[in-house]
């Protein structure tokens, strides 16, 4: 999303592009266009767009995307340092 | 009691001494009859609809039900009607928002034949009700998860929305003898929860993702099931972002009431050790400090987000947090000396620059890692400011 940028240099993705096997389903789903196919290869084309929501890599059927997805969220966050992150929810009455 | 209806009078006094609404035995109901009897003048309601069924609410949303291979399924309207409206309003003002679910399993609209699309959606019933808004006129199956009734992005994120539960729900709603096609199409979002290639191996069914909003499921089934780009895309307008605000403030209601209490402890703290008058007078500017706070951080910086420097929310709400403090606390100037002038701002601040920091949950852009390296930065920072404006407080009483 062009109108708006979080903060640079943050994001945990990784792309293997010698794992790639060019199906482009990263592209399809990524909500900011973060992968563009080039020649029947998956390259990141806007690392700092990525809000590590996991969807790309738990679609990649070569496994060649690596993130740690999460929820970008501050209360969420806290509960997490607060009550570990096992007992940490965002449901609730909290945000979504 | 019924001298505005002189004609019913006596009416809801049984001849022969019964209360109303009970009856001994059963009269046979005849036309005439009925209409003697209505007690109060109402004509009664309309008779019990076909479709109803001891155990079961019929849902307002429901036109009838269509006969497929495994029994009826329910069509649904298009057309959101006033309840719908009501609920929505209900739910988008954050009350009661974990309980406005529907029940999984299939649903259509239109007139679907074995053909026709199977579209997948989460049983939050905000959810279904945008995506059956958007089907006027579309003929297809619908097939709802048990997403907990949560939307189809969090319950994705929160692994609800997830590949067991499309295949579990694929089974159980035996699709298979519905359609002869294998092909579903998930909404984009909840690719996060969904692995579209483990959904094809365990239940034979092909995901296709379509566009993220409801609103574009027209195109892309007229497009042959392709979606633009600006359709795989998420933003942020101003509408978003502003529908929002009401559940952000709805959180704030239990915290409020220990911020109040404090507010007004501390207020009465000064040179009489405490005391109740100041209490009342002091803590109410403090109440005012709190308030401009939550303005801003939970309604003017969500509203202005692309137009407030920094990428930070803390940042932002902080830049938004000294601009309203400053501002009111001069419109008080009568009620602060300059100490006192010093704690408003600081507490405006941090408590702005805090809410736009949890606004961070709301958004479809901030990724874990970034929300995590601005509080590291910011919740020390956002401490000491309200400290300070503690010990600034407390000190103006005594300055004073």
């Amino acid at each position: 999303m062009e109108t708006f940028r979080y903060l640079p240099d943050v994001t945990t993705l990784t792309l293997n592009e010698k794992d790639c096997v060019g199906c482009g389903v990263c592209e399809i789903v990524c909500p900011h266009g973060v992968f563009l196919l080039h020649n029947k290869t998956a390259r990141i084309h806007d690392r700092d767009g990525c809000m590590e929501c996991g969807a790309c890599a738990k679609n990649c059927p070569a496994e060649a995307i690596g993130v740690s997805p999460g929820v970008g969220c501050a209360a969420y966050i806290i509960q997490t340092w607060i009550k570990g992150k096992n007992a940490a929810s965002c449901s609730s009455s909290e945000c979504c | 009691m019924n001298e505005k209806f002189p004609q019913n009078a006596g009416c809801c006094e049984r001849p022969d001494g019964q209360p109303p609404g009970i009856q001994i035995a059963p009269a046979p109901i005849t036309a005439g009859s009925l209409q003697d009897e209505v007690c109060c003048g109402s004509p009664p309601g309309p008779a019990s609809h076909e479709f109803e069924k001891p155990g079961f609410a019929l849902l307002d949303f429901v036109e009838e039900f269509v006969e497929t291979p495994v029994g009826p399924v329910p069509r649904v309207k298009t057309a959101l009607k006033w309840p719908d409206h009501a609920g929505a309003l209900r739910v988008r003002l954050g009350l009661n928002r974990n309980q406005y679910k529907i029940a999984p399993g299939l649903y259509c609209v239109g007139a679907p034949d074995s053909r026709a699309p199977v579209l997948v959606t989460a049983n939050y019933k905000l959810s279904f009700d945008i995506l059956r808004q958007a089907l006027t006129a579309i003929s297809a199956w619908i097939l709802v998860l048990d997403t907990r009734g949560i939307n189809v992005w969090c319950a994705a994120g929160k692994d609800l929305f997830s590949t067991d539960e499309v295949v579990r729900r694929v089974k159980r709603s035996e699709l298979e003898k519905v359609v002869t096609h294998n092909e579903l199409i998930l909404p984009q979002l909840a690719a996060t929860g969904v692995a579209a290639h483990h959904v094809k191996k365990e239940s034979g069914f092909k995901v296709i993702w379509g566009p993220i909003r409801a609103r574009d499921i027209k195109h892309f089934l007229s497009n042959g099931l392709k979606a633009e780009t600006s359709m795989r895309q998420v933003t942020f307008t101003i509408r978003d972002r502003v529908v929002l605000i009401p559940v952000e403030l709805s959180h704030l209601q239990k915290p409020s009431l220990w911020i109040l209490l404090t507010a007004f402890l501390i207020s009465g703290i000064g040179t009489h050790v405490f005391s109740l008058s100041a209490a009342w007078a002091r803590g109410i500017m403090l109440i005012i400090a709190y308030a401009a706070g939550i303005l801003a951080g939970a309604v003017t910086t969500p509203v202005l987000l692309p137009w407030v420097p920094g990428r930070s929310f803390a940042l932002k709400g902080a830049i938004i947090g000294i601009l309203s403090g400053v501002g009111i606390a001069a419109l008080f100037r009568s009620n602060l000396d300059p100490l006192g002038s010093l704690a408003f701002i600081l507490c405006t601040t941090a408590i702005s620059s805090y809410l736009a920091m949890n606004f961070t949950g709301s958004t479809p852009f901030t990724s874990p890692s970034g929300v995590e390296k601005e509080m590291r930065k910011a919740i020390p920072l956002q401490a000491t400011a309200l400290l300070l404006a503690i010990v600034a407080w407390v000190g103006s009483a005594f300055a004073g």
